[in-house]
Formats: C-alpha cells, sequence, structure tokens
C-alpha cells in the first residue's frame, strides 16, 4: 500500500502523488467522465503552464546571463538613484537604500537564487532519492532504520534545522560569501534529503510490487539491475515533481534566512537579501521590498503549478493501481 | 506492542536524537567553541569558561549535563563584556508571546478554511469551486514574510489602520494587544488557509461519495446538517494530522514574521542571538522549538489515533 504522506511539508496541501486519501476530482459526483476528461485536459500544459515555463526560462536565462547583459555593477553605489522608483531614467526597476541599479540586483540575485534552490534540491534529490530507493525497495529492517531516519530528521522544524546549521558553521566572523553559499547549500539540501526520501520510498514500494519487476526477479536480474533499471525510471516522474516544489521552498527558505540575518551573504545579492534590505527603507522605498517579493512570488507560483501538471500528467497513484 | 506504549518509544527516541543534536551544537562550531562564544574575554576567562561549559569532556558527559540543566531550567547565558546574563530570564517573557501568536494564525487558518473547504466540496466543479481553488494556489506560492512586509506597508503605513510593531499583554490591554496581534497572525494564515482548504475539500468529497452519506440524503436530511453533521468529522481527520504538523511550518513562519513586526517573542530572541553570536543562548532556544514541535506531533498522533477507530485497529 502506499502510504499517505502527511509529513512532507513540500506537500502544500496539493495532489499527494502517493495518497490513498486524495482522491481528487475523480470521486466528484456524477460527473466522472468530465472528471477524467477534466483531468487529460489538465495534464497537458495549457496556457497557464506555458507562461510558467516561459517565466522560468527568462527568469533563469537573465540569470545565467547576467555578465554579458548590459546591467549596471549590481555593488556600484550611485547617489542619484538613492531610493529611486521604478523607471527614473534608465533605471527600469529603480535604486535600492544604497543607490544600486535594482534590476542589476534582481538579475544577479536571480543567480544565487536560483543555485541555491537547484543545488539543494538536487543534493536532496541524489541523496534522498538513493536512499528512499534502497529503503522502499529492500523494505524489512533496512526500511525501518532508513525510515526512523527520516522521520527525526524531519522531526525538527525544517527552517529551523536549515538556520541552525548556517548559524553554526558559516556565521563567525569573517565567513567567506563562497562558504557560506557552500553551507547553504548543504543546509537545505540536508533539509530536503528525508522528504525527497519519503516520496521515493513510497512509490518505490508500489512499483516493486509490479509484474514487470516481478519477472525481472525472476529472469535473474541483480537488485541494483532491478532499482536503477526497472523501478527508478518509473519512480523518477514523482521525485522530480517534488523536486519542482522543493526549488520553491528553498528560494523562499533563503528570503527567510536572509531575513533573520543568515541567507546569502551581502554584497552579494540574492532576491532574499535583497528583500530584506528593503524591510529598512519600506516607508519611503516600498518597491525595494515588492521588487523582489512579486518576483519570488511568480517564480513559485510558476514552479508549484509546473510541479502539479507533472503530478497530474504522470498521475502516479492511478498507474500504481 | 500497544499503539500508545509504541508511540511513547519513538517519542523517546525522536527526543533522545534531536537534544544530542542540539546539545552538541557547541562542540560543532569551527575553530574553538570559545573563541566562538566569547571571542572578547581574556585567556584566563576564556580558560575558566571552557571548564564551566565542559567542552574537554567526553561528548556523553556534555550530553548529559546539558540535558541536566535543560530539563532544570538552566538555559546557560547570554556572554558579553559585562558578564553572562541568563536566557531563561528572557525566555520566561517570550514564550507566552510565540505561542499567542501561533494559536491566532492556526485558530484564524482553521476559521476560514474549513467553511471554505465544505463549501467548495459540496459545491465542487462549480465557478464559486474554481475560484476559491486557483485562489488558494496562489496564496500558497505568497511566502509569509513577504506577505508580512507588503501587509505593513498598505495596512500599516499607508492607511494606519493598524500598528505595525510590538506588543501589548492581554491583560494590560485586550483589544490593544488584538489590534498589534492582528498583521503578524494574518500574514501568518494566509498560506496555512490554502492548504487547510484544499485538503478539506478534497477528503470532503471522498466522504461525500459514502454511501451513509447517500443514506442520509435519501432519508431526508437537510444538505446543511448532512455537510456540519454528519461529512465534517470524519473528513477532518487528515486535515487535524496536517494543521498539527504544519506547527513546525508555523514556528519557523513564526521567527521571521515577529522579527518583521518587532515582537517581543522566541523568534526575535533567535534572531538577536544569531546577530550577536550567542550560541548559547541560540542552542537553548533551538532545543526549546524542537522539543515543543515533537511533542506537539505527538500529541496529534495520540489525537488522531483516538479520533479515527480504524487507525487504532489497523495499527494495532
Amino acid at each position: 500500500m502506499p502510504e499517505a504522506d502527511p509529513l512532507d511539508p513540500f506537500d502544500s496541501g496539493a495532489v499527494n502523488p502517493t495518497s490513498t486519501m486524495e482522491p481528487v476530482d475523480i470521486a466528484v459526483p456524477t460527473e466522472t467522465r468530465a472528471a477524467r476528461v477534466g483531468r487529460a485536459r489538465r495534464a497537458r500544459l495549457g496556457i497557464p503552464g506555458m507562461m510558467a515555463i516561459a517565466w522560468l526560462a527568462f527568469v533563469t536565462l537573465a540569470a545565467l546571463l547576467a555578465p554579458i547583459l548590459p546591467l549596471d555593477d549590481p555593488n556600484d553605489n550611485v547617489a542619484a538613484i538613492v531610493k529611486a522608483p521604478p523607471g527614473t531614467d534608465g533605471h527600469l526597476l529603480g535604486g535600492d537604500g544604497l543607490g544600486r541599479d535594482l534590476l542589476s540586483r534582481m538579475v544577479w540575485g536571480g543567480r544565487a537564487s536560483l543555485l541555491l534552490g537547484v543545488a539543494s534540491v538536487l543534493l536532496g534529490l541524489l541523496l534522498g532519492g538513493l536512499l528512499g530507493l534502497v529503503a522502499g525497495y529492500f523494505r524489512g529492517k533496512t526500511d525501518t532504520v532508513l525510515s526512523g531516519g527520516f522521520d527525526t530528521l524531519l522531526s525538527f522544524p525544517q527552517l529551523i534545522l536549515a538556520l541552525t546549521l548556517v548559524t553554526v558553521f558559516a556565521s563567525q566572523e569573517g565567513t567567506s560569501e563562497t562558504r557560506r553559499m557552500v553551507v547553504l547549500i548543504l543546509a537545505l539540501g540536508v533539509v530536503s534529503v528525508p522528504v525527497l526520501a519519503r516520496i521515493t520510498r513510497a512509490n518505490t514500494l508500489v512499483w516493486t510490487q509490479r509484474e514487470f519487476v516481478q519477472a525481472a526477479r525472476a529472469l535473474g536480474a541483480r537488485n541494483r539491475q532491478i532499482m536503477f533499471g526497472e523501478v527508478l525510471p518509473n519512480v523518477l516522474p514523482a521525485m522530480f515533481s517534488i523536486a519542482l516544489l522543493g526549488v520553491a521552498v528553498v528560494i523562499v527558505a533563503e528570503g527567510g534566512l536572509s531575513l533573520l540575518g543568515v541567507g546569502v551573504q551581502l554584497p552579494t545579492p540574492s532576491w532574499g537579501n535583497i528583500l530584506s534590505e528593503g524591510r529598512s527603507e519600506l516607508r519611503d522605498a516600498p518597491h525595494i521590498v515588492l521588487v523582489p517579493t512579486v518576483v519570488i512570488f511568480l517564480t513559485v507560483l510558476a514552479l508549484n503549478y509546473l510541479g502539479d501538471v507533472v503530478r497530474a500528467h504522470f498521475d502516479v497513484r492511478e498507474s500504481a493501481l | 506492542m500497544p499503539l500508545l506504549l509504541r508511540r511513547f518509544v519513538h517519542l523517546v527516541v525522536v527526543l533522545f536524537l534531536v537534544t544530542l543534536f542540539v546539545a552538541l551544537l557547541t562542540a560543532m562550531l569551527p575553530g574553538d567553541p570559545v573563541d566562538a562564544i566569547a571571542g572578547f574575554a581574556s585567556p584566563e576567562q576564556k580558560e575558566q569558561l571552557r571548564e564551566n561549559l565542559g567542552l574537554d569532556d567526553p561528548v556523553y558527559v556534555q550530553y548529559a549535563r546539558w540535558i541536566g540543566d535543560f530539563v532544570t531550567g538552566d538555559l546557560g547565558g547570554y556572554y558579553s563584556v559585562t558578564g553572562e546574563r541568563p536566557v531563561m530570564d528572557r525566555v520566561r517573557d517570550s514564550l507566552p508571546v510565540s505561542l499567542q501568536l501561533m494559536v491566532y494564525a492556526q485558530v484564524l487558518a482553521l476559521v476560514i478554511a474549513i467553511p471554505a473547504g465544505v463549501l467548495t466540496a459540496y459545491r465542487a466543479g462549480s465557478k464559486a469551486d474554481k475560484a476559491a481553488n486557483a485562489t488558494a494556489f496562489g496564496m500558497l506560492a505568497i511566502p509569509n514574510f513577504a506577505l508580512a512586509l507588503v501587509l505593513a506597508y498598505y495596512v500599516g503605513v499607508q492607511f494606519g489602520w493598524l500598528p505595525v510593531s510590538g506588543y501589548v499583554k492581554p491583560s494590560e490591554d485586550l483589544v490593544e494587544h488584538l489590534r498589534r496581534m492582528a498583521l503578524p497572525a494574518i500574514s501568518l494564515a494566509v498560506g496555512q488557509v490554502a492548504v487547510y482548504m484544499r485538503l478539506l475539500r478534497s477528503d470532503m468529497i471522498a466522504t461525500l461519495q459514502e454511501d451513509f452519506i447517500t443514506m442520509a440524503k435519501s432519508k431526508g436530511v437537510s444538505p446543511r446538517r448532512v455537510l456540519w453533521r454528519h461529512a465534517l468529522r470524519p473528513s477532518s481527520l487528515t486535515l487535524l494530522t496536517v494543521a498539527g504538523l504544519n506547527v513546525g511550518t508555523l514556528i519557523g513562519g513564526a521567527v521571521i514574521i515577529e522579527v518583521i513586526f518587532s515582537m517581543p517573542g522566541i523568534g526575535t530572541l533567535l534572531f538577536e542571538a544569531i546577530q550577536a553570536r550567542q550560541y548559547i543562548a541560540l542552542q537553548s532556544l533551538v532545543a526549546i522549538i524542537a522539543v515543543g514541535y515533537v511533542l506537539v506531533n505527538f500529541l496529534v498522533d495520540i489525537l488522531y489515533a483516538v479520533l479515527d477507530p480504524r487507525i487504532r485497529h489497523a495499527r494495532s
């Protein structure tokens, strides 16, 4: 039986791929067929999905191309644009509290925020995916021990755990920006391990029961071959959909950590620390807060939406029966 | 093993591991922990501190001493040039602030989410349902701290409707207390509303499919009664669990929200401890948060089994 996974903090209450408690729209009275059509429609990208991809592509490209884009230096202080509102001559998004071009900071900040989001979730995927696969495939004692480990990690409030790790390992006087970044990636990666591990485990449990896996085993395939060749490819969609949500969670978490003073270290901009710095100028220059807020909101919205599309498209729950 | 006992063993193991991690935080500080804790001190003072904290003792001795101190309310001290002040003094005043904030946010979220979830489930597929779902989806994408700042700006600064900082005890002035709590609680609640509403809606839709609902309807029970009396309770179990587990999210959120609205809660203490590099205080605060969270989850687990006989029997 696949387990319901209410422990999953990435699962923001949306459709849980492994939950047996979530009949969602197939169960709507009198519209079984209509709902099925609805699902098929939803499983495709649609216009909102296209917009989500376009936005993410735009943000990613801007971040990647930051060094060659015709932007001001993100750390150049220009007295004339201190707290300048968006649209001030040549500064599309205006200036921040120290007279730095906000557009440039947002683009460069995207580099840090996206790098952090992708790198830490990749780490979580590798480690959590592997452990979850092992736990779900071998079951028994291995599973008990590993699942106990995931549960223990999850019994720590996630943000507080990340906060603690970063504070202890990278908040001392003279911590370099690189060290802070590496520790942030590791800390947020560690936090996402149990989440991704549990999803992988739950799906592995289901797929391992399938006939083709039994067949592979009967044919004498080795455990490793079965795990990576037969089970993993089927579990990947579920992992991927959660990973998309994970990137969103990490981007938001970085904002939270920045407000607490342990996000990406200044002067390197990140969406989180731009917002955090803007806090003190809220009265005179609210745009410094509003710009990163809107960008984070759109990015998280796009990632959540695509995560849902992936989930609906592969419909892990149904194909698992 | 009976369910309660198994849960209890689990609780003990988790508490042990969590406190072990927290207790060893100081030992994990890069470089010499004493330099990190009190960099300003003279060599003699540092030596004294090292001895007081027992940093050279074996791990199990350090752990035993830390846990002994923690359960007896000795949370260590803030170290400064002027000496050491006990952390407990500040925690005593801060804990109620944080608890109030979280309770208000949780209650507010449930008060909005439960009717919304029930009604959207009842009218599943309707325009109102779709609009509510789209709204919830959007609400999920707003980080609570961003919402807090936007609210602080528009409601607080632009229109001046509500104060944006500080805290007043309910015993001093209840109205002012609620006014100051309003924006922080709303900022925290919005994301939770979306989570709870969507969850309750999908569980509710499943329940409305069940035979006993059809039965009730065919007996002529009014739709309102069917929804609120027959369907809500069996649909609310997942909601309850998630509401319990969400306390973790809520704690993390509350830490940031407190800092934004300058509320003197545990979050603000944590923030100050980070800023001033007060690692001992940080350690104790993290321990309080983590232990509290573990206990809440334990209680929810128990409550869940008590409420749903199927779980009680299936698991034991």
